[in-house]
């Protein structure tokens, strides 16, 4: 069931809510939050996309919309940043770290605003969990909100 | 490379698992990624093995610039998580890797006819890898946390057969038993975290001093782990969850369920090692509790006609058994003499019979698995004559039945000998109790093998014929190993069990993390 008022305030809120949860996400080694956090925000942003369409054009949308395969990439992306540390190291060690690669930046000692060029793996990681937190969380939903509907039927 | 095991042990089947959903409805070739990934996980744990053997306990820190580097410069305390493998992590990774090798080979032909095995395959490598995980950190929290990915894969598997009601009531207790045992463990280290201020168990084990919300995290752990190993009076997950799971889930869920038995042992001599007066207490609950175990779970499988739910009452009796004989070592554990004397015997009778269990008790499930994949039903009444028309599945039935009765040469006699007789040193009733299980054991599978493979051949079953090669293979692999364990008990023994024993009574060796600090 969904309403004028539903939809209204799902276009104003659902962008604001995406931005928000990849902000949390791109910002977990600087701020609270983190991957798993970022994304169930994400998700609860789709979420709410879902819930105020209708249900044929949700079916529509997201019949293609590769959230497993999203899943898997997210998880093997971890591992592979945690692999990444076998070389010469251990497993899971941070090797980007202060190495002038992408989130390599040098951190600088002492109270400073945060930066995000740094962290090294960390940031990496984030972003791989974020990727399967948001395809994991958003398959639930869209699972329920389908079989549901159909149970209506 | 070689230093590098204990991580690649968990990151190949983890590796592996997420791999899997990308086959999508190619479940042959599902089939075959998991065979193949479970059957590098089983070499990768054999060199595992090898090298704890030859070169003592490995320590693998994470995120460490060395594997070996437990106290990081400037530190006292360890602060990353770490695993630590020793003789007994060891053996129960190796009973890990073998049994989900058996069990993906068994499924490639079992399940044919099944929907959904892409997840099924992922379930079953992230079932591996959460049990190898729990069986080789030396992380209190790293424990919790493998423990749930194995509960939550396992209770998936459990009711992965979802069109029948039956099998999602089973998967549903197993998730519910399973999270309230995590969340009281959860709640143990919480205890144990607050007061301490750590995690790493060799650390905590040197720290903890006994006091009263020691005991408290003491019981919790010793009851959750205890329920999740299927311990009377706790028991009663255990013959839904095995009745319903697919068959060729059966020996990773069993592991799975010694696992946390691992834990309790864990718990008992590691990290309360110290304790000396309570100790014994404990070990006197956890001998009761085996012989209830062992006495309970025989007596409720004489009388089912399930087949199936008949092998699970029967997994529960022989919980018992290894409950009763590392018990009994816990009992002595810090009396030396005692120790020497039959402590250190029993312990080997109950550990080995965990491997000796998981192997037999696995093929009885797959055999019965079989049954169920040629007539449809489980029930005995409804099955006869069968012998005849599968007489590898008979003769395999056969071994796996003498094995569990304590019949020898089968390898369930040698380690049911070791504990009779070091057990009836300590108290001869309790010995007493184990050897009538036995007999009861006996009689409840002449009954099965009377049932669905004796009598005249049924007109229903005429077309049935013997079931496919991968079934085959995994069920001859096991009964080959039963033979070989009952033939060579002293090879096994002085090569895994004894080790393993050792670094359950060797405590003080696990808390300097091998000598390195």
């Amino acid at each position: 069931m969904t309403t004028t008022i539903i939809k209204t305030t799902t276009r104003l809120l659902a962008p604001l809510i995406l931005v928000f949860g990849l902000y949390i996400i791109l910002h977990g080694h600087l701020t609270p939050g983190g991957g798993f956090q970022g994304g169930a925000v994400v998700a609860s942003g789709l979420a709410l996309l879902i819930v105020a369409h209708e249900h044929k054009k949700v079916k529509e949308l997201f019949e293609r919309a590769p959230l497993s395969q999203l899943e898997s990439i997210g998880a093997l992306g971890f591992l592979g940043t945690g692999l990444l540390g076998l070389a010469g190291y251990t497993f899971f060690k941070n090797v980007i770290a202060n190495s002038g690669f992408l989130f390599g930046g040098k951190t600088p000692i002492g109270i400073n605003p945060g930066y995000l060029n740094t962290g090294g793996t960390l940031a990496y990681m984030n972003i791989f969990v974020g990727m399967k937190v948001l395809a994991g969380l958003t398959s639930i939903i869209l699972i329920f909100f389908l079989i549901l509907k159909e149970g209506e039927k | 490379m070689i230093e590098h095991l204990p991580a690649l042990v968990i990151a190949i089947p983890l590796f592996g698992a997420f791999i899997t959903p990308l086959f999508r409805k190619r479940y042959n070739l599902a089939a075959l990624w998991a065979i193949l990934i479970s059957g590098l996980t089983l070499v990768l744990v054999l060199l595992l093995e090898y090298q704890v053997l030859t070169k003592g306990m490995m320590i693998y820190v994470f995120g460490a610039d060395k594997p070996t580097l437990v106290l990081p410069s400037g530190y006292r305390v360890p602060i990353r998580i770490m695993f630590q493998v020793d003789g007994i992590g060891a053996f129960m990774a190796i009973s890990a890797g073998l049994m989900s090798f058996v069990g993906a080979v068994y499924s490639y032909s079992h399940l044919q006819k099944e929907t959904g095995l892409e997840k099924y395959y992922t379930l079953l490598l992230l079932l591996t890898a959460g049990i190898l995980g729990m069986v080789l950190t030396g992380d209190l929290f790293n424990l919790f946390v493998f423990l749930e990915i194995a509960s939550i894969a396992g209770s998936a598997l459990v009711g992965f057969r979802n069109y029948r009601g039956e099998a999602s009531e089973a998967g549903i207790k197993y998730l519910i038993v399973s999270s309230v045992a995590s969340l009281m463990v959860l709640f143990a280290v919480g205890i144990l975290y607050g007061q301490y201020g750590h995690l790493n168990l060799a650390y905590l084990s040197k720290q903890i001093t006994f006091n009263p919300l020691d005991m408290i995290a003491l019981g919790l752990l010793f009851t959750s782990f205890a329920m999740k190993c299927g311990s009377v009076p706790m028991h009663y997950w255990v013959p839904d969850a095995y009745t319903e799971v697919p068959s060729g889930i059966n020996p990773p869920l069993l592991v799975s369920t010694y696992a946390s038995l691992y834990a309790l042992f864990r718990v008992s001599f590691t990290l309360f090692g110290k304790i000396t007066i309570d100790m014994a207490t404990v070990g006197w609950i956890m001998s009761i509790l085996g012989v209830l175990t062992m006495f309970i779970g025989v007596t409720m499988a004489l009388v089912q006609k399930d087949v199936k739910r008949l092998m699970s009452y029967h997994a529960i009796s022989q919980t018992g058994y290894m409950l009763l004989g590392v018990g009994v070592g816990l009992t002595v554990f810090h009396d030396k003499q005692a120790l020497i004397e039959f402590g250190r015997t029993a312990m080997a009778g109950g550990v080995f019979h965990i491997i000796n269990h998981i192997i037999y008790k696995s093929l009885l499930l797959l055999t019965a698995g079989a049954l169920f994949y040629v007539t449809g039903t489980r029930n005995l009444n409804e099955m006869g004559g069968l012998a005849r028309k599968m007489p590898i599945t008979t003769i395999s039935f056969m071994v796996g039945a003498a094995a569990i009765s304590g019949i020898p040469p089968f390898n369930g006699f040698a380690s049911k000998f070791l504990i009779y007789e070091a057990v009836y040193k300590l108290n001869p009733l309790l010995a007493i109790f184990a050897m009538v299980t036995s007999i009861l054991t006996l009689a409840s599978f002449v009954k099965v093998f009377a049932s669905a493979f004796l009598g005249p051949p049924l007109e229903k079953y005429e077309k049935v014929r013997e079931v496919p090669k991968p079934m085959i293979v995994a069920m001859v692999i096991l009964a080959a190993l039963c033979v070989l364990f009952g033939l060579f008990p002293d090879f096994v023994l002085d090569k895994i069990v004894y080790p393993a024993v050792d670094a359950l009574i060797n405590f003080i060796q696990y808390q300097s993390w091998g000598g390195l600090a």
